[in-house]
């Protein structure tokens, strides 16, 4: 299965491992953003996931320890953005952002001693008799374990968002913060829980990056990972299953990008580097045009009870 | 009997709090970020020497205050200039958080000038350089202006997104395009140090004044004046602060988007020709140094007041020398010093409900 001297056999789970990161942390956002809240911070929590999931599985050799760590490291990196944006009533973006930077900072500072030094290799999961399916076998049936807790992560988060009570109650907190808040239902407790999610997402994303995508320690390496996550969910428009398909798209032009520049096609590194950014910009203008503009109707707006 | 705290809605701004506030922070930051600098260099006695050494000495010590003084001039400089034209768009609820990119690109875009006219000298060619910088970064900033009025596309994530591909042109041309023809194949341009028509001079020798200093102060004073007495000043104020109001008042949201993004692109260009031309004095691939998203903290920590900006601007540039200093003589790492700017941004907007609510205590 070669296609202009790229195998598709290696090219699919090239794809899928590094869409997972963006997919991990879109997914969470996509959850924040159902509950009325816009936390610009991706970026920052997963950097800490990355550094800190990091040092745990190079500290313990267990990369499943790291993973863990690293949802719980950007779990409480939220609940900074949580106490502020929701008892503090501050403005989200200026909060988001301060979020971003604070985790580059942080994970800088705590990640310098870890440079250069080689993660433990996640194993991968054979599922039995799929993986041993010609072609498809390798490509979609042999992945690590986080490959596939991702996308029962969006499995899971459409079927609450779509078919259950808590999904209808999140979505209304989302949609129209006065009216849910005159229900009875606990809008800034809501949210607090959704914005704790979506930090762990964000954090489990960024520990997929240092621990299986590069896997490596260094300053900065999200590389915007946290904010084409937030462009996902604009894409997805808010929808898990798209968040999924958006992030596998993305994926795919990212490790396409690169085998172009492993083969040597003569175009210019540079402009092969910012493809991915410049896609996300056409595909954002694409969604403006095409598609349906179904943002949350409270997303971004400071909510207290006493308004 | 319980004492309840409770928040009450203040029906107008507090104008004391809005003053008091960034004093509060910019003291809890200095505690915080001492305790913080206190575990990292194990020992708590030097908690306080790092905290002096970042905020105190670099002003007023003698052995760093010849080199330090005039560096705050030189990084305030860019710092305001991008922060006031951030203010702006801040103000009409437009966020623009991609001037690190319209800052690259309005340096790209003012060295190619200079480089294309080497080896002449002329009165007029560093005019033009900054011409061509304010044009760069306006276009750079008009791309997410444009893509929003004309496809309603987030500018939040278009800006950013731009300043990723306008790092990767910062890359492609220092190694490429721009690259010094006689620096034996090294990435990078010339250095406008050896181009008088080209460079940057202080003007006052030692003072850190440069052109660029210049009109972020110029800057200043225009914003102040288009925000008191200025028609356009008041439109943008009433799109951000109720844009409803603004539509039924027939004011244009198209107009308004496209000024903020292109002024704010148009001084954080003309911000980048001034740092290149001048301090870094040369296109390398890292010659940008971030200055565009501290403009952002600066602009919140300014609470989107010029003059306010112009304070925050010149605490900010201290901490980056004071860093500096801190990391040169107690060997803490430079991110400690992001992470302390960070903390800063984060204790303002805790501080900020102060202005808008009032504290009750409420017994149950």
């Amino acid at each position: 299965m070669v296609v202009f001297g790229i195998d598709l056999v290696l090219l699919i789970p090239a794809l899928m491992i590094s869409a997972t990161p963006v997919l991990l942390a879109a997914i969470g956002e996509a959850i924040v953003e159902k509950s009325g809240v816009l936390n610009l911070g991706v970026e920052g929590m997963m950097i800490i996931g990355a550094v800190i999931g990091f040092i745990i599985a190079v500290n313990t050799q267990i990369p499943i320890y790291g993973f863990l760590c690293a949802a719980i490291a950007g779990a409480l990196l939220s609940i900074i953005f949580a106490v502020l944006t929701q008892f503090m009533m501050s403005n989200q973006v200026a909060t988001g952002l301060g979020l971003t930077m604070v985790g580059l900072g942080l994970s800088a500072l705590i990640g310098k001693p870890y440079e250069g030094i080689k993660s433990p290799t996640l194993t991968k999961f054979e599922i039995p008799f799929l993986s041993d399916i010609p072609i498809l076998g390798p490509m979609f049936f042999s992945h690590d374990a986080i490959v596939y807790l991702s996308i029962l992560v969006v499995a899971v988060v459409a079927l609450i968002v779509n078919k259950t009570r808590w999904g209808l109650v999140l979505r209304a907190v989302g949609e129209n913060q006065e009216a849910a808040h005159a229900l009875g239902y606990k809008v800034v407790r809501i949210r607090f829980i959704a914005i704790m999610f979506g930090g762990a997402m964000a954090g489990l994303g960024g520990a997929y990056i240092s621990l299986a995508r590069v896997p490596q320690w260094t300053e900065g390496m999200t590389a915007g990972a946290g904010w084409i996550a937030l462009a996902l969910v604009v894409f997805a428009s808010w929808k898990p299953w798209r968040v999924l398909i958006g992030a596998y798209l993305f994926g795919g032009i990212t490790v396409l990008q690169l085998n172009l520049q492993a083969i040597g096609v003569a175009i210019p590194v540079e402009i092969l580097s910012m493809s991915p950014y410049l896609v996300t910009i056409v595909v954002l203008v694409g969604i403006s045009l095409f598609g349906h503009h179904t943002a949350p109707g409270s997303l971004a707006r400071p909510f207290h009870a006493s308004q | 009997m319980i004492a309840m705290l409770r928040l009450e809605k203040r029906r107008n701004v507090s104008r004391a709090w809005a003053v008091t506030t960034p004093l509060i922070a910019v003291f809890l930051t200095m505690l915080f970020g001492g305790i913080m600098f206190g575990l990292l260099l194990d020992e708590f006695a030097s908690a306080f020497s790092a905290i002096k050494l970042i905020f105190w000495d670099p002003l007023f010590d003698e052995s760093f205050a010849s080199y330090a003084r005039p560096q705050l001039l030189v990084k305030a400089g860019p710092i305001i200039l991008i922060a006031i034209g951030l203010s702006i768009g801040f103000k009409a609820g437009i966020w623009n958080i991609g001037a690190e990119g319209q800052y690259i690109l309005g340096a790209i875009f003012g060295a190619s000038v200079a480089l294309s006219f080497y080896p002449q000298e002329s009165i007029f060619i560093f005019p033009i350089m900054v011409l061509a910088g304010a044009v760069g970064g306006f276009i750079w900033g008009l791309i997410p202006a444009l893509l929003k009025v004309y496809f309603k596309t987030n500018e939040i994530l278009v800006s950013l997104m731009l300043v990723y591909v306008a790092e990767n042109i910062l890359a492609s041309v220092s190694q490429g395009l721009l690259r010094n023809p006689d620096g034996m194949g090294f990435p990078g341009s010339r250095n406008f140090k050896d181009y008088p028509s080209a460079f940057n001079e202080e003007i006052i020798i030692n003072s850190g004044m440069h052109w660029g200093v210049i009109t972020a102060f110029i800057s200043v004073i225009l914003a102040y004046f288009l925000f008191l007495k200025h028609q356009k000043g008041y439109e943008i104020r009433i799109s951000g602060e109720a844009p409803k109001a603004a539509y039924f008042a027939g004011i244009n949201p198209s107009k308004t988007i496209i000024f903020c993004l292109g002024t704010s692109g148009l001084l954080a260009g003309m911000a980048g020709l001034f740092e290149v031309a001048g301090p870094a004095g040369q296109i390398t691939i890292s010659f940008n140094s971030g200055y565009g998203f501290t403009a952002i903290i600066v602009a919140f920590l300014g609470r989107l007041n010029p003059i306010g900006i112009l304070l925050a601007g010149l605490l900010m540039a201290l901490t980056y020398i004071g860093g500096e200093i801190a990391q040169l003589m107690l060997g803490l790492p430079g991110a400690s010093i992001q992470l302390l700017q960070g903390m800063l941004l984060f204790f303002l907007l805790a501080t900020d409900i102060f202005t808008n609510y009032r504290l009750k205590f409420r017994s149950l």
